[in-house]
């Protein structure tokens, strides 16, 4: 019985010493592991700040007024129903007689005030970031459109990207012409740079799309 | 001014001008072709439509500086193709002309609608046309015309 109480005290410091660095192992795991889901969250929620970044240029007229769910384009800051009845047709590139390259070259002319790029037409159906009244599309209902491969022609997230850097009716929008009048048309808000610099952001993190419908 | 080496009309015609001139006014003032008119100098009306490598175009819109070697054809030229001189035939056929002012580009169109759809159906008319203004109100008769004229092609 004395040997055995001689022991009774080593065994409880080594069994104190197993429980106190258990703890503390476990305690740093849990911290990385917190760690970690922090960042991911961390990552998650810029990528949903820059995607809202990216939707405010896409429903911004210079681009919206191309991505209608109805039959016509629209034109101007007001977005109004394009003139002389031009309508969409099979291709999003007008019917023949009344093309959108029957005005639109493939640059702009300031001098009648026309706005022309390479391939001038709508996007199709399937991009539409409006309803049939006209009203923009909820941001998460575009972003879930948008990075739909079924509806984006193919694209995929370094696709989206190369997209908004590189295709010329995009960076139209950034060099759109004057108006008749003479005036500048108005600018998407934010730079060219800015844009791009959000869409990576958005596709580094996965191209999150807010929940809300 | 700068100068333009132009195909009108299967023909190489040069302009001085200034780059910013609208094709209008070029086959107008310069190459004195009046048959296309100045309607509405917006492209709301369709008066000024001529052909750019077959397109239907605006001329009065245009600057001459971004036609290139495209070939343009004027209310001047479209007879000497088979589907624009049927159109041309349909148009007396059905004395389509009241005044006559926006009926060269109305003819325009319709050689292009005619040229893409053989057979065009009343909406394929309506839609192609809808760029075209009469302030003579001779749609009826148009639409009568570009019918008959699918009809000899």
């Amino acid at each position: 019985m004395w040997v055995n109480h001689r022991l009774l005290l080593p065994v409880f410091l080594l069994m104190l010493v197993m429980f106190v660095t258990c703890v503390a192992l476990s305690t740093q795991a849990g911290k990385e592991i917190m760690d970690k889901t922090s960042a991911a969250d961390l990552k998650f929620a810029d990528g949903l700040g820059a995607w809202e970044q990216v939707y405010s240029v896409l429903t911004s007229p210079r681009c919206i007024n191309c991505h209608t769910a109805t039959t016509y384009p629209q034109q101007g800051d007001d977005r109004h129903r394009h003139f002389a009845n031009v309508i969409r047709g099979p291709a999003g590139k007008g019917v023949p007689g009344l093309n959108c390259v029957s005005c639109h070259q493939s640059e702009n002319a300031d001098s009648t005030g026309v706005p022309g790029g390479p391939n001038w037409h709508l996007a199709p159906l399937s991009m539409r970031w409006q309803d049939t009244n006209d009203r923009p599309l909820s941001s998460g209902v575009v972003c879930r459109a948008l990075v739909d491969r079924s509806r984006n022609n193919g694209l995929n997230a370094p696709g989206l990207l190369k997209h908004h850097e590189e295709e010329p009716l995009v960076l139209w929008a950034w060099n759109p012409g004057r108006r008749p009048d003479g005036t500048m048309r108005t600018l998407p808000p934010l730079t060219h740079a800015e844009f791009v610099a959000a869409t990576r952001t958005w596709v580094d993190a996965g191209t999150p799309c807010p929940s809300a419908k | 001014m700068a100068t333009f080496q132009l195909n009108v009309n299967g023909q190489s015609k040069q302009v001085n001008v200034d780059p910013s001139t609208p094709l209008l006014w070029v086959l107008r003032e310069e190459l004195k072709m009046t048959g296309t008119k100045y309607g509405c100098g917006i492209s709301a009306c369709g008066a000024c439509t001529v052909h750019v490598d077959g397109i239907a175009t605006r001329s009065c819109v245009v600057p001459v500086s971004l036609i290139g070697d495209r070939a343009i054809v004027t209310i001047e030229g479209i007879g000497q193709d088979p589907i624009g001189h049927a159109v041309q035939e349909a148009w007396i056929e059905k004395d389509v002309v009241q005044c006559g002012y926006c009926q060269s580009g109305q003819i325009m169109s319709a050689v292009a609608l005619l040229k893409a759809k053989a057979k065009p159906t009343d909406t394929n008319i309506e839609e192609s046309m809808g760029g075209n203004l009469c302030r003579c109100a001779t749609y009826v008769r148009i639409r009568e015309a570009i019918k008959s004229a699918a009809g000899q092609i």
